[in-house]
């Protein structure tokens, strides 16, 4: 198989069937009264993993990580963390830390107190408290305002002392619960690609929760879609977002256009999907039987946008343009097919001038290669 | 709404405080009237502060009521904030309602009848009416309002903070002494005095659940009133409403200043993200 995406991984510690996980999530389930939040849940994560659990308000996956923080317990299933059953350990004898949504930093202790917080608890030695304390608030770059009151920080600088303090007892598995929710988006960019860095250098195990996609895309290094306490799709971001394993996955991770049809025939590798648009064909490596409805799930980049039809052993779909959008980098296409369906492409504007114009009602071609999305089932 | 003053406002506003302050402000006057009959006045004098200082009655009042108040204030903040914190913490318990009308239930029962019962379960426990009976007695009335105080601060606590700390470490119980009661603190100093503000100036309750030996003050004026009103009276109700309003002022102070300086904090941190 070919890779997917442009990155090259060399760790993979997912990959190999030997190895031990950090943490080992077995059929966790977890209920409110009715309401299932954690449905027969069952994950690895891998000590230095960068772990996102992305899905939308209600998922589960704040339960899962206040479950791994020990403030809720499973219903039933079991939660192993580096060999140890963490069923009936308090939070407070947890060796993990979690980074609050809202910070919860101490309103009544100065930054310097916040950090060393946990580390008292520990009855650390004075001097070595005030020397982790020193190395942490360095580390976030806030040496400078430890004498402040959390309410005299910006929201940045309350993330690096929530950050700071989670760190402090050197946990093993860092939990992070949105973490960079409460930053604008500028801020937010460049916090994530701290948030990267520090994970490497320390050599942690991070778990996060968000329910931004980009986020997720931009820091882990496997991704679980949540939906409805499951988990979708557990892959790298590349995976994820080149082959989803079903059209929640495509639909929840960016824009995804779907032409649905059904098996016209399917041989060696290649499905021939017919649908009201005309036939598609699909690179595809389960033989489908014929008759079976399926979609074939295009990415909006991978359809290019013509006045002429595409070349032999390209996929062609005639349409009319719709509607135009042009964002300076890229132009997005909304085609309509003859079935009424909108198609959605997006054109790099790779250079300054264009020798192809195109304008509203414009008859196009789109074009993509077999090898551009995935057969999914309906 | 018209913010200006029409003349219909200020006659209002004028009637009401008059009714409301007239009677007090009488009250204190008298108490710096030099003759002894207390509706003539007679010229200005401190000698009736002087004279109730050196009587000894009055003064054996004034120290029971400020040992009961003291000791009824405390325990009434520490039951007062428990019940708020089970009340706030566990939404969803069997019986909640029940509980959360029966703590306030007392603020709107009448004394008497809250003296009364309190008067009949101490008999018939057999328990000799003493100073610890009012102590006893006020504390129960008290507690309830410590308990609404507090209650509406920690409604607003982010329970977050005190996970952090557990999760940083910290057993729940010392959590909650290090990190939720510092945070919480002004509410409950609040409940402290409004609690110590009601006990000191409490006559019903402590009528019926006081005994021999254990007159408060409020018991002690209103017997001598009934014998006729003295300047001295007036003395002494002149100083406890001075101590009354202190507490209250500074309760409401406390209070006030804690949710400015909070809701000044929040909103530079939405200023500066």
């Amino acid at each position: 198989m070919k890779s997917l995406g442009n990155i090259r991984r060399s760790f993979s510690p997912w990959s190999d069937p030997d190895a031990r996980p950090m943490i080992a999530i077995r059929n966790v389930t977890k209920r409110f009264g009715e309401f299932t939040a954690v449905d027969d849940l069952s994950v690895d994560i891998h000590a230095r993993e960068f772990f996102a659990l992305l899905g939308a308000s209600g998922c589960g996956k704040s339960t899962l990580l206040r479950m791994l923080a020990g403030f809720e317990a499973p219903n039933s299933g079991t939660i192993v963390l580096d060999g140890v059953d963490l069923a009936g350990i308090p939070p407070h004898r947890r060796p993990l830390n979690m980074m609050f949504q809202s910070y919860a930093l101490f309103p009544h202790m100065s930054v310097a107190d916040n950090v060393a917080f946990g580390l008292k608890q520990e009855k650390m030695a004075k001097g070595a408290i005030a020397e982790r304390v020193g190395q942490m608030l360095k580390l976030v770059k806030l040496d400078r305002f430890a004498g402040r009151k959390p309410h005299q920080l910006s929201g940045g600088q309350r993330q690096r002392v929530a950050l700071a303090r989670a760190l402090a007892k050197q946990p093993k598995v860092l939990l992070l619960d949105e973490p960079l929710g409460a930053l604008d988006k500028k801020l937010r960019e460049e916090t994530q690609f701290e948030l990267t860095d520090l994970q490497y250098d320390l050599g942690l195990t991070f778990v996060v929760v968000t329910h931004d996609q980009e986020e997720a895309m931009t820091m882990a290094d496997r991704i679980a879609v949540m939906d409805a306490g499951r988990i979708c799709q557990v892959a790298t971001p590349a995976e994820v977002y080149e082959a989803p394993n079903s059209k929640f996955v495509a639909d929840f991770i960016g824009s995804i256009n779907l032409f649905d049809g059904e098996v016209a025939s399917s041989q060696a590798n290649r499905t021939v999907i017919a649908g009201p648009d005309g036939s598609v064909v699909a690179e595809d490596p389960i033989e489908r039987s014929p008759g079976t409805s399926l979609c074939f799930a295009v990415r909006p980049e991978k359809i290019a946008v013509s006045h002429e039809p595409p070349a032999e052993g390209t996929n062609g779909i005639a349409g009319e343009v719709w509607d135009l959008a042009y964002l300076g980098d890229m132009t997005i296409f909304h085609v309509k097919l003859a079935s009424g369906t909108v198609i959605k492409a997006s054109m790099v504007n790779a250079a300054r001038s264009s020798r192809e114009v195109f304008t509203y009602h414009d008859r196009v071609w789109l074009s993509f290669s077999p090898d551009a999305g995935v057969v999914l089932e309906r | 709404m018209n913010g200006r003053w029409s003349g219909f406002n200020i006659v209002s506003v004028v009637v009401g405080f008059t009714f409301l302050y007239l009677p007090i402000v009488l009250l204190v006057i008298y108490s710096f009237n030099a003759s002894r009959l207390v509706t003539v006045w007679g010229g200005f004098s401190t000698q009736w502060y002087g004279e109730m200082l050196r009587n000894e009655a009055l003064l054996a009042a004034a120290s029971v009521t400020f040992r009961v108040a003291l000791v009824s204030a405390t325990a009434a903040t520490v039951l007062g904030t428990l019940a708020a914190v089970a009340l706030t913490r566990f939404m969803r318990f069997r019986g909640r309602l029940l509980f959360s009308g029966m703590v306030f239930a007392p603020l709107v029962m009448p004394e008497v009848i809250t003296g009364l019962s309190l008067l009949l379960l101490f008999i018939a426990i057999d328990l000799d009416r003493t100073i610890v009976t009012v102590m006893l007695a006020h504390t129960t009335f008290s507690m309830c309002f410590v308990a609404v105080v507090v209650q509406s601060r920690l409604v607003t606590f982010d329970r977050s903070l005190e996970e952090a700390a557990q999760d940083l470490g910290c057993p729940p119980l010392k959590a909650f002494l290090t990190v939720t009661l510092p945070v919480i603190a002004p509410a409950v100093i609040a409940g402290w005095m409004l609690a110590f503000t009601l006990s000191l100036d409490d006559l019903v309750i402590a009528s019926f659940t006081s005994g021999s030996g254990a007159t408060t003050l409020p018991m002690r004026i209103y017997s001598q009133v009934r014998l006729g009103v003295t300047p001295e009276i007036n003395a002494v109700c002149t100083v406890l409403i001075a101590l009354v309003t202190t507490g209250v002022v500074a309760a409401s102070i406390l209070n006030k200043r804690s949710m400015v300086r909070r809701e000044r904090a929040e909103r530079m941190a939405f200023d500066e993200r």
